[in-house]
């Protein structure tokens, strides 16, 4: 009997390795059998020690992280993107599970049925060695194989402790070159346009003769030794080392120490004689031992692919763990951290116009909203987003907005493909209603600022922490002083902002117990966000913006600005930014803990000292809605 | 009154209709995750239900969120009634190559197929009109499974500040852009029954994070 289903299975099956080595008629009878698997966010698919499944998986949407736990650790080995096979432990032996999967994102994965799979490939020895290679190296992709037949090449990783050490490099694929007859001049240009440090100089046949890199121009051109439009052949050092694809980084690092030099060909038989296939950089080891936020931030600038983007935001994850280990004071963190996550979005933009068919048809303004905006984010939280074009005529205007909408939907999805969850209530730039002209905008703020209702309050606790991430400034300037003007003419917005900012419930009860949540799935938890946070962020927003002050938006800098402005209030506001600062670092290492926003806090979790401070907290947040009262005369108000 | 209820007695029912009734004698109520979903789509030659036929039926099933490949049902019916209009929708000829079964042996097919499982179609009421057009035209009673509608749903994942600006009618196709659901196989039945699953999941797990995942509320 036909079935439509397996037919489509079959061919997405047929674009990836091992099954481009199966006939038609063998992967529709694979097909047949598949389970598809629908995982939201977080889903587990097998857990270390699970026994084995019948089936192993391959990912058809989204991405899959693979992780090595034990009872405190959770590290991420690897994450598998569309296309890539994972669980194949039960093909090879007959035990549990040593590591677990869960749904990076949302996804959709197929199941192969191990019998079936085995029946129709019995024969092909081909495809088991492909498999157990893949098995093996537990870090591979296929699109590392640029040519077919290249990814049997017998390579197994060294098992070591060390991973880091014994991984393969990473090198950069399809390096940029020049040819031997360019000058010098033009092959600068080349490497300004793609911001490298370095460029190879190949002859006809694509083989590496020389390298040059940023310190030859300084010492032989900027010295005057060599005119500019000398030939690069004059320049460039001579021969260059090479080596093989599939090298470690320690071997990759110990031949750069051997000869002194930053940087390795990689050529296609591992010598001279071959064609180039990559470079591998001194900064390319440093990138992947190190974690350092200038390396991770030139591995952001460079990233190709949201994938790269998604490994170095991790890495911004781990050193984010290492900083608050070592204690660090959380304003640095916080100023270290916004500066990666904004990185990763203008690189994201970047990218997204790459990819986009023409130029953006106006200027526009990319804008982070809420705790983005506020460059108080330090864990992955929801990507909140919108954007501003510059005003067009009227005739114009529905395909300048189909332009940003679709510009908006690819940066979107590619952050949430590096870990930033899509906005439950869709405030993204994807979305129509907040990806619009200056003059659109304007109306929205001094509707929501004249004629406020419960609908604006609440949007504007996101929409007035806005902060400008890529594009166009002057948009956004002209943005924020059209929205002070308005506030002059009314204070009843402030009431209403007022009144949400001592709304939000105490977080004591009567007897100076923490007050935590009745039901639910998080019964039983404290709710650091919405009890003790919010109040903070909401009072810091109304305050800053009754004082007419701009470009303030870090909450904890707002309270420090409103101290230098108010002397006679300053030791309430000094411990109320003070009193941010500690309840992110709780909610901060809570997230860390459990892999996920730090919300909610289980207090048995916490040791007495820390309840302590936890209620130190609480004093000033009590104290500010008291000074908003009055300041915004609400007693008669709510 | 009386003597329409006796009109047909239990006995005229066929074998296969008992059989699809009995299953719906002391069910209990289960919960979300052991119930068994069937996601199903027809292909018509139009929209009116009682001189348009259905000409091809799809079907997937699912307990949990996985769906099994080889226990998904495609079945293409022979009609006399025929409309070159939607020919270019869902690519179904009169006389094509596929193997086709007759209305009375694709009911019994699909009566087996579905059981009680709880169904599920995008704009459900359509196909369950067709359908239990269907049923009628053969002697036999309406469905008596439960319906959930995707439109429906998706219009109460909507966050609150949105509902307002909701529009009356969201097309499959508007789902898979707003759910990011690829577009395999769209307007073959089996394919938009698979679809149809994917969308429901998805909404689904909106609705389950924000704690409204409750019976009354996914049955429209």
């Amino acid at each position: 009997m036909k079935n439509s289903i397996a037919e489509r299975i079959a061919d997405f099956l047929q674009g990836y390795p091992p099954f481009n080595m199966l006939s038609h008629r063998a992967l529709l009878q694979i097909a047949t059998e598949v389970t598809i698997t629908y995982l939201e966010k977080g889903d587990t698919i097998f857990k270390k020690d699970d026994i084995e499944h019948d089936n192993f998986y391959i990912v058809r949407d989204g991405a899959i992280n693979l992780y090595y736990s034990s009872d405190d650790v959770k590290e991420i080995t690897n994450i598998h993107d569309i296309g890539d096979v994972f669980g194949l432990r039960p093909l090879i032996t007959k035990e549990p599970y040593k590591l677990t999967a869960t749904a990076n994102e949302e996804s959709i994965v197929y199941g192969i049925p191990i019998t079936v799979f085995q029946s129709v490939t019995d024969y092909n020895t081909q495809i088991h060695k492909y498999l157990i290679t893949a098995f093996a190296s537990n870090a591979f992709d296929p699109y590392t194989a640029e040519e077919a037949g290249e990814i049997f090449g017998d390579y197994l990783p060294n098992k070591s402790q060390d991973m880091a050490n014994f991984q393969t490099a990473n090198y950069t694929r399809s390096p940029i070159t020049c040819s031997m007859e360019s000058s010098l001049k033009k092959a600068a240009k080349k490497m300004s346009d793609h911001k490298i440090g370095c460029i190879v100089v190949v002859d006809d046949t694509k083989k590496p003769v020389g390298i040059i890199t940023n310190s030859d121009i300084k010492n032989k051109i900027a010295t005057g030794l060599f005119p500019i439009e000398t030939p690069v052949t004059n320049i460039m050092s001579s021969p260059v080392m090479t080596s093989k694809k599939g090298l470690t980084i320690a071997d990759g690092q110990l031949q750069m120490i051997k000869h002194s030099i930053g940087h390795l060909c990689i050529t296609k038989d591992g010598t001279v004689n071959s064609k180039l296939i990559g470079v591998l950089t001194h900064h390319d080891v440093l990138v992947t031992l190190g974690n350092s936020p200038t390396v991770i931030l030139k591995e952001i600038n460079r990233a190709k692919r949201t994938k790269k983007l998604r490994a170095a935001r991790l890495k911004g994850n781990s050193l984010l763990k290492s900083y608050i280990e070592q204690n660090i004071p959380l304003s640095h963190i916080i100023n270290i951290i916004s500066q990666i996550n904004d990185a990763v979005i203008i690189r994201a933009v970047e990218l997204a116009l790459k990819k986009m068919p023409t130029e953006p048809p106006v200027a526009f303004s990319w804008l982070a909203l809420g705790s983005q905006g506020r460059k108080e984010q330090l864990l992955f939280t929801d990507q909140d987003n919108a954007l501003v074009f510059e005003d067009v005529p009227e005739n114009r205007y529905a395909e300048t907005q189909a332009y940003f909408l679709e510009l908006a939907k690819l940066v979107t999805t590619s952050l949430n493909k590096i870990g930033f969850e899509y906005c439950e209530a869709d405030m993204m730039a994807n979305n129509p209603e907040w990806c619009k002209s200056l003059t659109e905008w304007k109306t929205q703020f001094k509707n929501w600022i004249l004629k406020p209702d419960e609908k604006a309050v609440l949007l504007s606790s996101i929409f007035f922490d806005y902060n400008l991430v890529y594009g166009n400034e002057s948009l956004v300037n002209d943005l924020t002083d059209t929205i002070f003007t308005t506030l002059e003419k009314t204070n009843l917005f402030y009431k209403f902002l007022g009144r949400e900012a001592i709304k939000s419930p105490s977080p004591l009860g009567f007897f100076k117990q923490f007050l935590v949540e009745q039901n639910g799935d998080k019964k039983e938890l404290f709710n650091i966000k919405s009890r003790a946070l919010m109040t903070l962020i909401d009072a810091a927003r109304l305050l800053i913006l009754s004082k007419q002050i701009k470009g303030v938006n870090n909450t904890y800098k707002r309270f420090e600005k409103l101290a230098e402005l108010e002397p006679n209030n300053k030791e309430l506001y000094e411990s109320c930014s003070y009193a941010f600062k500690a309840l992110s670092k709780f909610k901060t290492k809570q997230g860390l803990l459990r892999n996920n926003s730090g919300k909610f806090i289980d207090l048995k979790t916490l040791t007495k000292e820390e309840k302590l401070k936890l209620r130190r907290c609480f004093k000033p947040i009590h104290e500010i809605q008291e000074i908003l009262k009055i300041r915004f005369d609400l007693k008669n108000f709510a | 009154m009386i003597l329409k209820w006796f009109r047909k007695s239990k006995k005229d029912y066929p074998n296969f209709w008992m059989d699809y009734i009995s299953h719906f004698k002391n069910v209990e109520k289960s919960l979300i995750e052991n119930t068994r979903f069937v996601a199903f789509d027809t292909e018509t030659t139009g929209f009116d239900k009682k001189n348009d036929r259905i000409l091809s039926i799809g079907a997937v099933t699912f307990v949990g969120k996985s769906i099994h490949v080889n226990n998904s049902l495609e079945l293409y019916l022979e009609q006399e009634v025929f409309n070159p209009e939607t020919v270019k929708i869902h690519g179904l000829m009169k006389k094509g190559s596929l193997q086709k079964v007759t209305e009375l042996e694709a009911i019994k097919i699909f009566l087996a197929y579905i059981k009680n499982a709880v169904l599920i179609a995008h704009h459900a009421n359509f196909d369950k009109n067709m359908i239990n057009e269907m049923l009628l035209r053969h002697g036999l009673g309406k469905l008596k499974n439960k319906f959930i509608d995707t439109g429906y749903l998706f219009n109460q994942s909507k966050h609150v500040i949105y509902r307002e600006n909701l529009k009356d009618h969201y097309s499959l196709d508007d789902l898979c852009k707003e759910l990011n659901v690829p577009k395999v196989d769209r307007h073959t039945a089996n394919g938009d029954a698979l679809i149809t699953a994917i969308v429901f999941l998805k909404i689904l797990s909106r609705l389950d994070k924000r704690k409204k995942l409750q019976w009354d509320y996914l049955l429209s």
